[in-house]
């Protein structure tokens, strides 16, 4: 008799090996995108149109710039995650690292240029 | 040669002859729509990086986001993020084991083709008249 608990003994099976991880996190990132989707649409459509200071001033406001700070890295983070599957089903080999790296490295420096653009609008907003 | 049964054979679905269910074509419609959401969010963070560029910069993006380019793309992402924001919350219910039987998964299908149609007119409406 072997002394293993059936949990223990399924664990780390599965293609992936890691479980459920990634499905968990989609579906907690999707979760807060259900809030952040319209959130964020409202933000974007009241700035559409504004001068370029009203603009700045605009997204350096707080509620502007978490709605669009939050959705993008949320967003992103939950795309890095929805890629890799499509990359998994239609990309082998190579052509699979090469996919998801140009995925990962793509997803963050779409992040890291909407953090860069809101901190300086906050900045110049707060140095007026 | 073999007298072999041609007639009555069971056939595996052939996919140019296949009609696809409603909930296959709305999974489908969930991939594309994920994926084609790149375009939109390319467009605004540009956008927001040049508001932050200097004048001519955002002269230029703030061009492109209020032509006619940018009413397509922008409107073309308001009706993917509406549809998968709807599929996504389908997928919740899935998770959950709710909407599988095939007349529930069928209805939930045209559900979102219709909401997310109606949720984009409906952003439409508000960003012209309110």
């Amino acid at each position: 008799m072997r002394y293993i608990t059936p949990r223990k003994a399924a664990m780390g099976l599965g293609s992936a090996h890691s479980g459920t991880a990634d499905h968990w996190f989609l579906t907690v990132t999707s979760c807060a995108l259900v809030l952040l989707v319209p959130a964020f649409m409202l933000v974007i459509a009241n700035a559409i149109g504004l001068p370029h200071p009203e603009l700045v001033a605009y997204f350096g406001r707080p509620y502007p710039a978490l709605i669009t700070a939050l959705f993008i890295v949320v967003g992103m983070a939950h795309f890095i995650r929805g890629t890799r599957i499509m990359i998994d089903d239609y990309f082998q080999h190579t052509a699979r690292k090469v996919a998801i790296i140009v995925s990962v490295v793509f997803s963050w420096a779409v992040i890291a240029a909407a953090i860069f653009a809101l901190a300086k609008m906050t900045l110049v907003t707060v140095a007026i | 040669m073999a007298d072999v049964n041609r007639g009555n054979r069971p056939l595996s679905p052939h996919m140019q002859v296949y009609r696809l269910p409603m909930a296959a074509v709305t999974s489908i419609m969930t991939r594309i729509t994920g994926h084609a959401l790149v375009a939109g969010i390319l467009l605004l963070v540009w956008w927001l990086v040049a508001a932050v560029s200097g004048p001519r910069a955002f002269a230029a993006a703030d061009w492109v986001v209020r032509s006619w380019i940018g009413f397509i793309v922008l409107t073309g992402s308001a009706w993917a993020l509406w549809f998968h924001t709807l599929a996504g919350i389908r997928h919740l219910f899935y998770d959950a084991g709710q909407l599988l039987r095939i007349e529930e998964a069928e209805r939930a299908s045209w559900a979102i083709i219709i909401g997310s149609v109606v949720l984009t007119l409906l952003s439409l409406i508000l960003f012209f008249f309110a």
